[in-house]
């Protein structure tokens, strides 16, 4: 799969994503510009509770301070509860921290409303979820398309985009077929294209093998190995041998216990 | 085109295609909210009818009708009455009117028999409603005979038939000549069935019928209003009812209907936190089930609508008539004049569309507003 035909990456400001409220908010996705291999994620003291204030608080992160450089293959790696995935979704806009400050690239959005987290993150990131996470009784195209619904894109173009996403990812031939009709190597690659639709900076993918066998799991990393060739940072977790060994991941973090054990 | 239309189609097309998938839920919903509109439209589209057809008839009725009384009973006018009146001021037109009822026992049907003053009636003709001539098979030109309440046959010649612009009062009508009706009824000469008075200055109606009343003790003036007020209580009486008797299984309707829209599965909860965590703002999920709500109270809303109106003026109401229309008040047999008021779908509608817009936004607020990482922990 190294030999996917390379996907264009909008030029700076090409809206993919509907402005927030106050259009001249300069944290919307479009607006970020696409830092030459410097540091696209900055966490400083990053804290993270649930159920706080309640008997059963937890505390998921406990001071986290890391940089995620742009255009390179970051993976988080750690057992059950180490964090990751808590990790994962502060960096990807999915939830606020509850202390600490998150800067993407240098704007500081720990503080935003969800109204400008959604914009940022429909148009600066894309989720492949460790379950897929695809809408059921729709098709592999809808699926694909539904995170540019709310972008406005006209019809026919969202719809040609999608079906070259498809095609790429070599699934052109399912893409009228239900999602749960599709194998789970197939979900998975209408999860990546659904991830891609709205041409993210960022790919995030939360335990991505997990639900693959070897083979599936190579050709994953393959398609990874060719965005991240594109440009695209990629953020994963993983406890998978395959995937943190991986020579397409550039650098691996490993956590225990909601903080960092070594960089 | 313009992204936000762009926008809505995008969400109308995900509208309809969440619709169709979870099919059985929806067409569920749809028949019993269908339902409900259903039964309230129509009743209150036939009471409403009925109202508008009492209220049309008694449009050209006199001011005053004034009718003497023997002990508590209606009683005929005598000779002389008429030259009393006369003199009070404010009345425009005094008509002694010459009507009575009839029961033909062909076709087990009551008729009013009527001398009107205003058109000359040739004698030995009729001039019939459109109901007799529907039960009696009669077209102008044909010939029918009655048997008089003295045993004596009289045959006539139909001269006509009534319009159908009104038929709750022309209806079971037969107009017949002043000779003709006193000779068939044997009724006395010079005496009337009652007086009919017309009062220019509707001001001056009460002061008038309180005139009448000290001038001609034995008589009581029954006004327009009183009668027209009688109607629409009787109407609303028996909408009343029979709402009243539908309460129970509209409740029952209802809350089943709420609790089906309301009712977020989690399939439908675990959709609205992966499009929030793919980009959807609570907003847009927030629009696209107004959209759902919308297109599936609007078409229930429609569709009852329809129905019920084929029902009550296509059909003759076979559901509610016998309790809306009182077999003893109205009858024989007519047919509404189709009457629809604005006010009155409008309530229907606040009433029905409202409240299950509310069913399906509440919760799907509820859920909205959610942290979108609960997709990644699903």
């Amino acid at each position: 799969m190294n030999d996917l035909p390379p996907i264009p990456l909008p030029a700076e400001g090409v809206d993919t994503g509907s402005p927030p409220a106050g259009g001249s908010m300069p944290l919307d996705g479009p607006a970020l510009g696409r830092p030459g291999g410097g540091a696209m994620i900055e966490l400083k003291a990053i804290r993270k509770a649930f159920n706080q204030g309640r008997p059963n608080e937890f505390w998921a992160l406990n001071g986290i301070d890391l940089t995620i450089e742009a255009k390179k293959v970051t993976a988080f790696q750690g057992p059950s509860g180490s964090g990751k995935t808590t990790l994962l979704t502060i960096v990807g806009c999915l939830a606020r921290p509850t202390s600490g400050r998150v800067r993407l690239a240098e704007d500081d959005i720990s503080g935003l409303p969800e109204r400008f987290l959604t914009g940022i993150r429909r148009s600066t990131f894309g989720f492949v979820f460790q379950q897929f996470n695809l809408v059921k009784g729709l098709s592999a195209l809808e699926n694909v398309m539904l995170p540019a619904f709310p972008t406005g894109r006209p019809h026919r173009e969202l719809r040609s985009h999608a079906e070259s996403l498809l095609d790429r990812l070599k699934l052109a031939h399912r893409r009228e077929a239900r999602v749960e009709w599709l194998s789970g190597g197939e979900q998975q690659r209408v999860a990546i294209a659904r991830a891609l639709v709205n041409d993210p900076q960022v790919l995030i993918a939360d335990e991505p093998t997990a639900n693959l066998d070897t083979a599936l799991s190579r050709e994953f990393m393959g398609i990874l190995e060719s965005l991240n060739a594109e440009g695209r940072t990629v953020i994963l977790t993983s406890h998978d041998p395959l995937v943190v060994e991986s020579a397409a991941v550039h650098r691996v973090v490993s956590m225990r216990d909601g903080q960092l054990v070594e960089n | 085109m313009n992204a936000s239309i762009e926008k809505q189609r995008h969400l109308i097309d995900f509208t309809l295609a969440s619709l169709a998938r979870r099919k059985t839920k929806n067409l569920g919903l749809l028949l019993v909210y269908t339902l409900l509109v259903f039964v309230l439209a129509s009743v209150s589209l036939y009471t409403h009818a009925l109202r508008q057809e009492a209220a049309r008839v008694l449009e050209r009725s006199p001011e005053i009708i004034l009718q003497r009384m023997v002990a508590g009973r209606h009683d005929l006018i005598p000779p002389g009455y008429l030259e009393r009146i006369g003199r009070i001021r404010g009345v425009q037109t005094i008509e002694g009117r010459l009507w009575g009822y009839y029961y033909d026992p062909v076709v087990k049907a009551n008729y009013t028999f009527m001398a009107p003053a205003a058109e000359a009636v040739r004698p030995g003709t009729l001039t019939v409603g459109p109901a007799v001539a529907r039960s009696r098979g009669l077209a102008p030109g044909n010939t029918i005979s009655f048997r008089a309440y003295s045993g004596k046959l009289f045959a006539f010649t139909v001269a006509g038939v009534l319009p159908h612009a009104s038929e709750l009062v022309s209806a079971d009508l037969v107009l017949m000549g002043e000779a003709d009706f006193r000779a068939f009824f044997d009724y006395p000469a010079g005496h009337h069935t009652d007086i009919a008075l017309s009062v220019a200055n509707p001001l001056e109606v009460r002061t008038v019928a309180a005139k009448l009343a000290a001038a001609l003790p034995d008589s009581r003036p029954i006004l327009r209003e009183e009668v027209l007020r009688t109607y629409a209580s009787v109407f609303d009486w028996r909408e009343g009812i029979v709402l009243a008797l539908l309460s129970a299984a509209i409740f029952a309707f209802a809350i089943l209907a709420w609790e089906k829209a309301s009712g977020l599965s989690a399939e439908e909860k675990r959709e609205i936190g992966i499009l929030k965590a793919i980009g959807w703002e609570t907003g847009d999920v927030i629009k696209m089930k107004l959209w759902e709500g919308g297109l599936v109270s609007l078409t229930a809303f429609l569709a009852g609508f329809v129905a019920a109106y084929l029902q009550v003026f296509r059909l003759g109401a076979p559901l509610f008539e016998p309790v809306l229309k009182g077999w003893a008040v109205l009858y024989p047999r007519f047919e509404l004049v189709p009457a629809i008021d604005g006010l009155q779908v409008a309530t229907l509608f606040f009433f029905t569309v409202f409240p299950y817009m509310a069913a399906v936004l509440v919760p799907i607020w509820r859920t909205a507003i959610t942290d979108p990482d609960s997709a990644m922990r699903s």
